[in-house]
């Protein structure tokens, strides 16, 4: 039964060291808030999994917060590298991260997998790839009926599940709308789930047909206006790109990275002033 | 006296040029999704544009900057969440065209997008795989458009992220993927083929003002021309106004031309 929280009593109640997470958004309605609420609560040993790690991991996992990452395109969408992720990976810092990589296509059947709580995901994948090479998890099965082999892989089963979505109404029944990606799968499949909106509403008023998650099926469920930002709300903001370029810079270089999560995150109360941080001018040009 | 053209448009022109209209294409970020909507803003204009995020049947009116801008969404005939995209559009077999990029490729047209060195301890880690180990399995045919250099073009890929002709001959079709594999690879020189029995690709045509020298040097495994080997049609004046006008709205609203991967 979904309760209204504020974020931090939800990641402080709900999300602890040492589990697996799953925050979910395929560039559009990615949860940053709660992603840097878990930094400010100095999360450690999460095991994280995401399609697109996009900025939100590279945060996380320059922050110390994860020992593994699950995904499966580890790159900042149309200007170039994760550059913490990248440092995590080639060089163990800020410590080593182990990867289970797989490819957009398994891990989205892998959703499907755990949402239909079922234990591996089936899919014609992966054949001449090297992927089996440095993943032992990928396997094939043996169609019992037709004799085709198929790759499996295990279902993802989070013990806690974030998105962000457009609304909730006072009840916790969440609706969101435009690219979907995999979130009512990561929903589904997750033991709790914290879902962040742009607002609470008296009622959603949506057709048949439109992607809710009723909620019986969310944890917690917490108002942050704004909460995807820098990715975009359909129908609320758009993509903030310029932040996207400025990261590729704030996150090059260990000691202006370390700076920026200083007094953007770690110094911040919360996302409310976080924001406020990003329009102050002379804040911005520190980093620029 | 023909206009002037870089030879990233030319690359761009002769890729947006192999789609044919009426194709259902699975398209790339970066420069597969400005060569799709080049051919789509030109001779292709019913080619139906999906990408991996769920829009399918997508008429963005500027390059996407990232695989799941809302224009895409709002200006696509459906979207779908992104296990429906993989699940019942293109393992589903409803893909005729992949479009894709790649950061090394071998004589094979085998793709690696994920290290560079060991895959345990690697010189640089790249994004990884994305969709394109299915797209390059399950599309009916896959096009590739990549810059052409050594470092691009190497004899051995240090990993095999998504499968071309694995090592020849009927190598694809004994692993059991069901797509043709690579029509055509697309670079800023030349354009080359798939060779019926070898499946090693040949230069098919070479673009004006480059000569095999360059294209040889420019390739880290001893390559081949076809003897039917031709030079590559200039770009037409509406085909470089089209693309530079799409680049100009594109930079206009992003800040950038919304063609690197």
């Amino acid at each position: 039964m979904a309760e209204w929280m504020r974020l931090a009593e939800a990641i402080a109640a709900h999300v602890h060291d040492g589990e697996t997470l799953a925050m979910e958004g395929f560039t559009h309605l990615i949860p940053f808030a709660a992603g840097h609420e878990i930094i400010r609560q100095q999360r450690r040993n999460l095991s994280l999994i995401r399609m697109t790690p996009d900025l939100i991991y590279d945060q996380l996992i320059g922050s110390g917060c994860a020992s593994k990452l699950t995904f499966s395109w580890g790159g900042n969408p149309g200007v170039g590298s994760l550059h913490r992720f990248r440092d995590a990976v080639e060089n163990d810092w800020p410590h080593p991260l182990a990867i289970e990589e797989r490819s957009h296509s398994d891990l989205a059947n892998a959703y499907v997998a755990g949402a239909a709580n079922l234990p591996f995901a089936v899919l014609r994948g992966y054949a001449g790839s090297d992927f089996p090479r440095v993943n032992p998890q990928i396997r094939s099965i043996t169609c019992p009926f037709t004799g085709e082999v198929l790759a499996a892989t295990p279902a993802v089963r989070p013990d806690v599940t974030v998105i962000h979505a457009q609304k909730a109404d006072w009840k916790g029944n969440v609706l969101l709308w435009g690219i979907l990606g995999v979130q009512k799968e990561a929903v589904l499949c997750g033991k709790r789930a914290i879902v962040t909106v742009e607002e609470r509403v008296e009622s959603l008023n949506a057709p048949p047909n439109a992607c809710i998650l009723p909620h019986w099926v969310v944890t917690a469920v917490c108002e942050v206006p704004r909460g995807a930002t820098p990715s975009y709300a359909h129908g609320y903001y758009a993509r903030d790109n310029a932040f996207y370029r400025e990261w590729d810079r704030i996150s090059r270089d260990r000691e202006r990275f370390s700076a920026w999560l200083d007094q953007h995150i770690r110094k911040t109360r919360d996302f409310e002033e976080y924001l406020a941080l990003q329009r102050d001018p002379q804040v911005q040009a520190i980093y620029l | 006296m023909s206009e002037t053209y870089t030879s990233d448009e030319m690359m761009t022109v002769a890729a947006a040029r192999m789609l044919r209209n009426g194709a259902v294409c699975f398209v790339g970020i970066g420069l597969p999704s400005t060569a799709a909507n080049l051919a789509r803003l030109t001779h292709a204009p019913d080619a139906v544009l999906v990408y991996e995020s769920g829009p399918i049947g997508a008429k963005p009116s500027v390059l996407p900057l990232s695989i799941g801008d809302g224009d895409l969404a709002e200006t696509a005939d459906t979207v779908v969440s992104t296990p429906e995209i993989f699940r019942y559009w293109l393992q589903g077999g409803r893909i005729d065209v992949g479009f894709l990029g790649a950061a090394q490729l071998d004589k094979y047209a085998n793709i690696n997008t994920t290290v560079v060195g060991a895959y345990g301890r690697p010189k640089v880690r790249l994004p990884g795989a994305g969709g394109a180990p299915e797209i390059s399995s399950s599309a009916k045919d896959v096009l590739i458009i990549v810059k052409q250099s050594k470092r691009t073009f190497v004899e051995k890929l240090d990993f095999v992220t998504s499968v071309g002709f694995l090592t020849g001959g009927n190598a694809r079709e004994a692993a059991g993927l069901s797509g043709n594999g690579p029509a055509a690879v697309i670079t800023d020189l030349c354009i080359l083929r798939p060779d019926l029995e070898s499946r090693e690709l040949k230069v098919v045509n070479v673009h004006p003002g480059v000569n095999r020298e360059k294209i040889l040097a420019s390739t880290g495994w001893s390559l081949r021309f076809a003897d039917s080997c031709e030079e590559t049609p200039r770009p037409s004046p509406v085909e470089l106004e089209t693309l530079r006008d799409l680049k100009a709205r594109t930079a206009a609203v992003h800040g950038t031309q919304g063609d690197r991967e």
